[in-house]
């Protein structure tokens, strides 16, 4: 152990460690928490040194697959997605848990609990017992950093995907980090036996039956886990079991005391059984403290829940959605309330809004001008990225964001029904993540449609990654089947404004799939592109 | 020695910078740190805030506690009033009084001003003209991070030395404009506490 403490997010803490670990990938897709992961690495002199892959992928779905093949390989690997994302990679992670790994595979998910930056806030713990593999959910940004070593010990002693679980607050927070001392990368190791990653249904049920079997050594480790404790305490009217995070509010109630209930706190799952069994027969009833949706809850209370006495986000000590927070834990312990003065009355809302100078603006007001204006209920499919910010006043132009590249699929839908104009406007390289398959289906039936590839060279909202779409556009789209001629580029600048509205409208008028790409770089990029030059 | 702190602004107006240099003077300190950010969308000229905590034993929890924190640091005035419920009874509150306006239906800022004023303990001041004053218009964030300096138990050479370290490389003459700034800041609330 080296004694350097060093200041990391939570997200840079699980980087470090993966590089420390001595992985020789790293395969994600941006997303808000979560970014910052494969950032880092990319960033890390040490990482380009030691040659790890670290470039961004299409989609967390190839990220998976891609880990999965570094993986195949024997060597270490790290998938990264926030919690929407492991959706996207569903079907490779779930059979990953079939096929077992060779080399350590760990699938970092980061949750955004309270949607800070988010559709939804589905807590992955469940995709995680769905693929029946292990999980680790750390308290700390320590136990992040130390839990990537661990990850990948039980990776490889069962030749099995891990699952790492974060939320937001422990991604995005900064705390002192004691490193250890950096292993180096495995050696070229393919699978003893060649059909291991073969799932023919035959092949599958052998090895879906060894992945059932070996759940009992799963539940062991996590009742043997150095990140599963037990501290006692003398008051057993409650027991508390605490997840993660929740750990860190519990004992913020407790800083000039200690605290008087005897705790289970969990880092490690299965949830360790005999832990639990223990708390639950020396107290009168349980408190449940966990970030996200009633995981560990509603498994305790089963169907019937009549055997314990629970008490959490089901039975409404705790709210059913949102973060956790100190209070909200001090609330349900029943200690006093110690909250500040109210926000007074004047304080206005200020919701984020599209930079001055973005492109989005631009395209807002011309799509407006024609859609709204001329058809009046033309109806806008949107996507995710910061033109969802459309939806906002003074734009209000889309009427959807459901998931990555549903804007297309959707307005093909909706034209598939009658609506028109049918529109969708999707980012560049949401449109590389998912728009590319969709656009597909309207090209082979020439539905009635017009996409707009909002091109502004990066992956802005999550901070201005590389895009896969960056100089494609055009030619993925023709490769598609689009024909040339409805393929239209325009720069979306104020001067261009009539040139706009005429394309728009000469598509509207088009009756097949027509794409229009306006493209003018994020202000953002090109802010820290110039600030770079300066320097 | 513990100081939570609630930093506070509008996305891009330098609140993380505030952050970086007196936890680089915290942790040369020895002393334990923690730093909770907002990142993604909420960043887009909205409201962001930092929650930073600074003790001598283990810190639990990344958000402070409402009613807990030692101080609200504003760069805004109005959003140095969104995080009231946040401050403690005894707690300070500093800001800037120039607003920024992004928003259509931004309060009229007499009323801002006077409900900080009714605040028990505050130091309101102009940093924007301040930082002006001494020739960096763009050390309101760092006059700000000064006058909070001084309800830090910190020593002041070490958040000096932090200014030194965190703008060292864009240059002698940026450092010293900062410290000027920094130095501004806390002679200000000095006087006025």
């Amino acid at each position: 152990m080296s004694n350097k403490k060093i200041m990391l997010l939570g997200d840079e803490a699980i980087a470090q460690a993966a590089i420390d670990a001595g992985i020789s990938g790293i395969y994600a897709y941006p997303g808000t928490p979560s970014s910052e992961i494969t950032e880092y690495v990319q960033h890390s002199q040490e990482a380009a040194d030691s040659n790890i892959h670290r470039q961004w992928s299409a989609n967390e779905k190839t990220a998976v697959e891609a880990s999965l093949g570094m993986s195949y390989t024997g060597k270490r690997t790290m998938a990264c997605m926030k919690h929407v994302g492991l959706n996207v990679a569903a079907d490779p992670f779930i059979n990953s848990g079939i096929t077992g790994v060779n080399g350590g595979f760990l699938v970092t998910v980061a949750d955004d609990p309270a949607m800070h930056s988010s559709q939804n806030e589905q807590d992955s713990r469940f995709l995680g017992k769905f693929a029946l593999v292990p999980m680790l959910e750390p308290t700390n940004q320590q136990e992040a950093y130390d839990m990537v070593f661990h990850g990948y010990e039980l990776s490889e002693k069962y030749k099995i995907p891990v699952l790492l679980r974060i939320t937001t607050r422990l991604a995005h927070s900064r705390a002192g980090i004691e490193t250890r001392e950096k292993l180096p990368q495995k050696e070229l190791n393919l699978p003893a036996d060649g059909r291991q990653f073969v799932l023919l249904p035959g092949i599958a049920r052998r090895r879906y039956a060894n992945l059932i079997k070996i759940q009992e050594k799963f539940l062991q480790e996590a009742e043997d886990s150095p990140f599963n404790r037990c501290i006692d305490g003398k008051n057993k009217s409650v027991g508390i079991i605490a997840c993660g995070i929740a750990f860190n509010y519990l004992m913020e109630n407790f800083t000039t005391s200690r605290c008087p209930y005897p705790v289970v706190k969990i880092g490690q799952y299965p949830v360790p059984k005999q832990k639990i069994e223990k708390l639950v027969n020396e107290c009168d009833e349980i408190l449940l403290l966990e970030e996200g949706m009633p995981f560990v809850e509603g498994y305790l209370r089963g169907i019937l829940d009549r055997d314990v006495k629970v008490k959490g986000r089901m039975s409404g000590e705790l709210p059913p959605d949102g973060e956790l927070n100190p209070n909200l834990v001090r609330a349900a312990l029943g200690m006093e309330d110690i909250g500040g003065a109210p926000i007074p009355d004047l304080i206005a809302p200020r919701p984020p809004a599209l930079c001055l100078g973005c492109s989005h603006i631009d395209t807002y007001h011309a799509l407006n001008e024609t859609v709204k204006d001329v058809f009046g209920d033309g109806h806008v499919f949107a996507d995710i990225g910061c033109y969802t910010l459309g939806a906002l006043p003074p734009f209000q132009a889309i009427n959807s964001c459901v998931d990555m590249g549903a804007s297309i699929t959707m307005a093909k839908g909706a034209a598939d029904a009658g609506l028109f104009p049918a529109v969708a406007v999707i980012g560049d390289s949401t449109f590389t993540h998912s728009g590319m398959t969709g656009l597909l289906d309207a090209v082979i039936e020439k539905t009635n449609i017009v996409v707009f590839i909002l091109d502004n060279s990066t992956t802005a909202m999550t901070g201005g990654q590389a895009s896969h779409a960056f100089g494609r556009l055009e030619s993925i789209c023709t490769g598609l089947g689009v024909e040339k001629e409805h393929v239209r580029l325009i720069n979306p600048i104020k001067k261009n404004h009539e040139k706009f509205v005429e394309i728009i409208k000469e598509e509207l008028d088009y009756k097949g799939v027509s794409v229009i790409i306006p493209t003018r770089e994020c202000i953002q990029t090109l802010r820290k592109k110039t600030k770079a030059r300066k320097a | 020695m513990k100081s939570d702190i609630i930093l506070a602004g509008v996305g891009g107006q330098g609140i993380l910078t505030i952050a970086t240099v007196i936890g680089y003077a915290a942790v040369e300190s020895g002393l334990y740190l923690k730093q909770a950010e907002v990142h993604g969308m909420s960043q887009r000229g909205g409201n962001v805030q930092s929650h930073l905590r600074i003790a001598d034993k283990e810190i639990f929890s990344d958000l402070i506690p409402d009613g807990g924190a030692d101080l609200i640091v504003s760069v805004e005035p109005m959003e140095a009033l969104r995080y009231l419920p946040y401050l403690s009874p005894q707690g300070w509150l500093i800001t800037n009084t120039t607003p920024f306006k992004n928003i259509p239906n931004y309060p009229e800022i007499d009323k801002i001003l006077a409900e900080i004023n009714k605040q028990p303990r505050h130091i309101a001041l102009d940093a924007d003209a301040m930082a002006k004053a001494v020739g960096n218009v763009r050390g309101m964030n760092i006059v700000i991070a000064g006058a909070a300096s001084v309800f830090i138990d910190i020593p002041f050479e070490k958040m000096e030395a932090g200014i030194g370290t965190i703008f060292a490389r864009k240059g002698a003459d940026v450092v010293e404009k900062n410290l000027a700034a920094f130095r501004a800041g806390r002679k200000q609330a000095e006087e006025n506490r």
